[in-house]
């Protein structure tokens, strides 16, 4: 990856990053409402997979999708709005923090329903096979939706129908605060992708350059081979599950051994180890983020709110 | 004008909209090889090949979930509920995704996508297989539900469907795809959303959909042996709901029994009774009367599952009764 390509993905992890910080606090002062997921931790996981995408790719994702709406190119400002749900948000302040999407970034969604999208992602893939073109769909889903009924539907419909999704399972350890062993049957989520006869793969998802070659070369078998394939990439959310989570299911400790591979540390060290950047180049950007965000939250906070009809609209398109 | 069955005239609408525009397709359980459960698909596997008639494992979540997916990225699929009891297996997809991609993602979203299902009793399927749970549906804002009871209506209404930009769910009738009428020759469409007299008559309104329309013409001839005169209103689309013609035709009879096989409570004659008091209290002279299915599951056996499901003489009945 070149210098400039290296050095925008800190940029976008470090804006995730300060955006989901100022967002915590916005909700804290009950500026947010709703339910509000945080990806921190989770940074170098969608900045990494995201950035292997051709523009023609879609990406689509479950509701911890802040950061995965940043990585496919919408403003921090769009962001913000939407989690204060005024007008100026991309979903026009109706769909809130869980439901960011883009169709010009080619972002199909921030989703709700836990597996929900995982049969839509198949979908998509479906209408691009159908069209005879070579699109990617990367589906995203935490480690709890790979025990619903919907994952495996959607992958075997995936692996019967040679659709080009790369599945993405973002094994966080916990599905709000029940842990993997204590939920699925198996510890290791890929082996559920043998059921399918999918090619599998794991990565360790705190190093964005890891996640992103681990990505590239998955995709390059998607789209060549016409096959679906499935990436579990470990990671861990610093945060609770959403916010007020009590988290009585894990340790103070654990949290804090994991916050010592934090990924954007992980990355600056690299950076710096590589002489990508020197310290105050990447200074320079912690900098600029700063001000990306405080423009983000004036500008969110003097959108005006939807329009009393709004309430009406975009029912059905006709 | 041409007399053809249901089967035909949707057989026929499905075939030519697919011969219209390439981004429509089939896909569901048994839809091509086999020929469509109810034979609606038969010939188009041959014709149109696997790209569009499109045989899915038996999997509810995969089939509409899919289809929303193809729907948002251009194309628009026609999915097909083997029953509509499978409904409840994909219910997710069909009130909880579907229906609210649009609204909630600001109108960046279109679902233009068509769930056919087949309901309804009468066929000794038992409890599970048999019932007419049309009014759930019609709950959701966000999906149109279509309900057709005339050959003509099913073929004009599912062209519609096809053409639309939203979720539409279009419920067939598993005992009336024999059911034969007129249909208009060459193309024609029926826009979505308007109710239609199919009956006219002075002396009570009988609003009803789908089966109940066929319930309620026979009852309507042996009424009119009696010299009562019966106007039908098919409500055709149950949401969105056109009240014009059911309060057009209220306000000159002043009478109305509501019929469906569904379900009496908080079904769609309770809405259709709510509708009219409110909207046309002052013309009321009798309490608005439900004939509906009995509140049981439906049984298998032949006597005890006609006995639960609305008859001819159950809408003579009610009729009699409003015009007391």
């Amino acid at each position: 990856m070149k210098k400039e390509q290296l050095l925008d993905l800190y940029h976008q992890m470090v804006l995730i990053r300060r955006v989901e910080e100022r967002g915590a606090e916005l909700y804290q002062a009950g500026k947010i409402g709703g339910f509000m997921h945080l990806y921190i931790g989770q940074e170098a996981v969608s900045t990494g997979l995201i950035a292997a995408r051709e523009p023609r790719d879609r990406v689509i994702t479950a509701y911890r999708d802040h950061g995965v709406a940043i990585n496919c190119g919408i403003s921090a400002d769009q962001v913000m709005a939407e989690l204060l749900g005024k007008s100026t948000g991309m979903s026009k302040g109706k769909g809130g923090s869980m439901h960011m999407a883009s169709v010009e970034k080619n972002f199909w969604g921030g989703h709700a329903i836990v597996g929900g999208h995982l049969p839509i992602a198949a979908g998509l893939a479906l209408g691009d096979q159908y069209s005879k073109n070579d699109n990617i769909t990367i589906c995203m889903f935490g480690d709890g939706a790979t025990n619903i009924g919907y994952f495996h539907e959607a992958l075997n419909l995936a692996k019967t129908w040679g659709l080009r999704v790369l599945w993405v399972c973002e094994n966080n350890v916990y599905g709000m605060g029940t842990s993997v062993e204590r939920a699925s049957a198996v510890k290791e989520i890929r082996q559920k992708a043998e059921g399918y006869s999918m090619k599998n793969g794991k990565v360790n998802g705190m190093d964005v350059i890891q996640v992103n070659e681990a990505a590239q070369a998955a995709m390059d078998y998607v789209r060549k081979e016409s096959q679906p394939y499935f990436l579990e990439v470990d990671t861990y959310r610093f945060r609770g599950h959403s916010m007020g989570d009590p988290e009585r299911y894990r340790k103070a400790e654990e949290v804090k051994q994991w916050q010592e591979n934090d990924p954007i540390g992980i990355f600056n060290k690299y950076l710096l180890e590589k002489k990508v950047a020197t310290r105050k180049a990447l200074d320079e950007i912690e900098a600029r983020v700063e001000e990306e965000v405080n423009k983000a939250v004036e500008f969110a906070e003097t959108s005006p709110e939807p329009a009393a009809e709004e309430l009406f609209t975009d029912v059905y398109t006709e | 004008m041409a007399k053809i069955t249901m089967r035909e005239a949707i057989s026929q609408a499905l075939m030519e909209e697919m011969d219209r525009d390439p981004a429509v397709f089939i896909i569901g359980e048994e839809v091509g090889v086999w020929g469509g459960t109810y034979a609606v698909t038969k010939g188009f596997y041959d014709k149109y090949g696997p790209d569009r008639i499109k045989d899915t494992p038996i999997a509810e979540n995969a089939i509409i979930g899919a289809a929303i997916g193809a729907a948002m990225v251009g194309q628009r699929p026609i999915a097909e509920l083997m029953t509509i009891n499978f409904a409840f297996s994909a219910m997710d997809y069909i009130v909880n995704q579907a229906p609210k991609l649009h609204y909630m993602f600001g109108g960046q979203f279109k679902v233009p996508m068509v769930i056919r299902a087949v309901g309804g009793g009468g066929r000794q399927l038992g409890a599970t297989h048999s019932q007419t749970p049309d009014a759930i549906f019609a709950h959701f804002p966000g999906l149109k539900v279509v309900s057709p009871g005339t050959p003509e209506d099913a073929k004009g209404l599912l062209k519609s469907a096809i053409r639309s930009n939203d979720p539409i769910l279009f419920i067939e009738h598993a005992t009336m795809y024999q059911v034969r009428g007129e249909v208009p020759d060459g193309e024609f469409l029926i826009p979505i959303g308007q109710s239609k007299v199919q009956r006219e008559g002075k002396d009570l309104t009988i609003v009803t959909y789908c089966k109940g329309l066929e319930l309620s013409m026979k009852a309507a001839e042996e009424l009119s042996k009696e010299g009562i005169e019966a106007e039908i209103v098919d409500l055709r689309t149950l949401r969105p709901l056109d009240m014009g013609p059911v309060l057009e035709s209220f306000q000159k009879t002043n009478r109305a029994i509501v019929v469906e096989e569904g379900w009496k409570s908080y079904g769609v004659g309770s809405e259709i009774a709510s509708r009219i008091y409110e909207e046309a209290f002052d013309y009321i002279d009798a309490p608005i009367l439900r004939v509906a299915q009995k509140e049981v599951p439906l049984p298998y056996n032949r006597t005890l599952e006609q006995a639960a499901l609305p008859q001819v003489p159950d809408i003579i009945a009610a009729a009699k009764e409003v015009l007391k």
